[in-house]
């Protein structure tokens, strides 16, 4: 179940290639194919300046030791969310700044600090490659995050002429709130699936130890 | 003010907040500010630099679906079982696009509002479907992407869990205050 994302892809691929033919729409799928290429690097080369101001901020916070406190402040939510990770590690600050900046709608600070946080905890994955518990539990919460504010739809909203642009807001909070809890319980409870199981601990290589001490 | 008024005040007022306190926290700990902060700058280009494999993975792929009219298909196949749980017809293919592409499902909602009109049903209805929940392949992209993550486990199962119940939630909820 480690490949479902390879299983995805390929029937994403294959469907789009197929019903495209069917439908008549090559042309269409070969131009969606090149914006989407397009739009993939206008969206990293954007990410580019606000990646390196939030990346500068949490240096300073972090040698200030603000990250740590942070990390202090979410400790009873993290012991049970991220069992693996230690009480103090800077991925639990990285992680809150993360989560408000999300909860805030600062689309611009929360997937830099997302970034980060992923990060730091990539520092406590054994398994290079493969995402740990955490990993997929913070992710959990990214892909089904609560915005106490949806300004993108509000605006839409407003400039197509409603009475009440802002009615939506509950209910987008008590949806998003289901979500999110689903997506977390569902995260922790997939991990335990011999399907989903992490690979055996390897043995430490005692070299790379050896090597790390020095 | 309005609680809406009042968190919006908080959205615009957050970041100019946070960085003065992180500066200033840090000179008082005798930080050296500008140098730390240009030293953690230094990494930015190279993660958004990072993720572009993996962006134009899913952006291309979900691209190629959405324009072969793949989801149409979809649509008109579950469409009448989706109808029977009260699902409008027209709203469907906002949830079906969701987890894939968060553009593609606001254009769809932009224009549902506009031929429906924002305050109807199906105009409240798609637009609280947008905010349920995130792009979850998108963000699967770009998070793991930074790290070179690519056995992604039970990731897509858990993003896709939250999404469906995000969904279902707005429906109910919608039906409960709208209708």
């Amino acid at each position: 179940m480690n490949v479902m994302l390879n299983w995805i892809w390929l029937a994403l691929v294959v469907v789009a290639v197929v019903v495209g033919a069917a439908n008549g729409r090559m042309e269409a799928v070969t131009k969606a194919a090149f914006d989407g290429a397009r739009t993939s690097v206008d969206i990293a080369l954007g990410l580019i300046g606000v990646m390196a101001l939030w990346l500068g901020v949490m240096k300073i916070a972090e040698r200030a030791g603000l990250v740590e406190l942070l990390a202090r402040a979410i400790r009873p939510l993290a012991r049970r969310l991220f069992p693996g990770v230690p009480p103090d590690h800077p991925a639990l600050g990285a992680i809150l700044m993360n989560l408000a900046a999300n909860w805030l709608g600062l689309g611009n600070a929360a997937t830099p600090l997302g970034l980060k946080a992923m990060a730091e905890l990539d520092t406590l994955n054994p398994h290079k490659g493969t995402a740990s518990n955490a990993m997929v539990t913070f992710l959990a919460l990214n892909t089904s995050c609560i915005t106490l504010v949806p300004a993108t739809i509000i605006g839409v909203r407003v400039s197509l002429g409603s009475a009440a642009p802002t009615d939506i807001v509950a209910p987008t909070i008590l949806a998003s709130a289901c979500a999110t809890v689903v997506a977390a319980t569902a995260a922790r409870l997939l991990e335990r699936l011999p399907a989903f199981r992490l690979p055996a601990q390897a043995a430490p290589d005692p070299p790379a130890l050896a090597a790390e001490a020095s | 003010m309005t609680p809406t008024g009042m968190l919006a005040a908080v959205s615009t007022w957050a970041i100019p907040t946070v960085i003065l306190l992180v500066v200033a926290a840090g000179a008082m700990r005798r930080v050296k500010v500008y140098e730390s902060f240009v030293e953690g700058a230094r990494e930015g280009f190279e993660v958004a630099v990072r993720i572009i494999p993996y962006l134009v993975a899913i952006l291309v792929a979900v691209g190629m679906l959405r324009a072969s009219g793949a989801v149409d298909l979809l649509v008109g196949a579950v469409g009448s079982l989706t109808s029977a749980i009260g699902l409008p017809a027209e709203v469907l293919p906002v949830a079906m696009l969701r987890p894939l592409s968060g553009s593609g499902t606001l254009g769809l909602v932009s224009e549902l509002s506009k031929v429906h009109g924002p305050d109807s049903f199906v105009g409240r209805l798609a637009a609280t479907m947008y905010g349920s929940t995130e792009t979850t392949f998108y963000v699967l992209a770009v998070y793991f992407g930074a790290v070179g993550i690519t056995r992604s486990r039970h990731a897509v199962l858990a993003g896709l869990a939250g999404d469906l119940a995000g969904l279902v939630a707005a429906l109910l909820v919608c039906r409960w205050l709208f209708t």
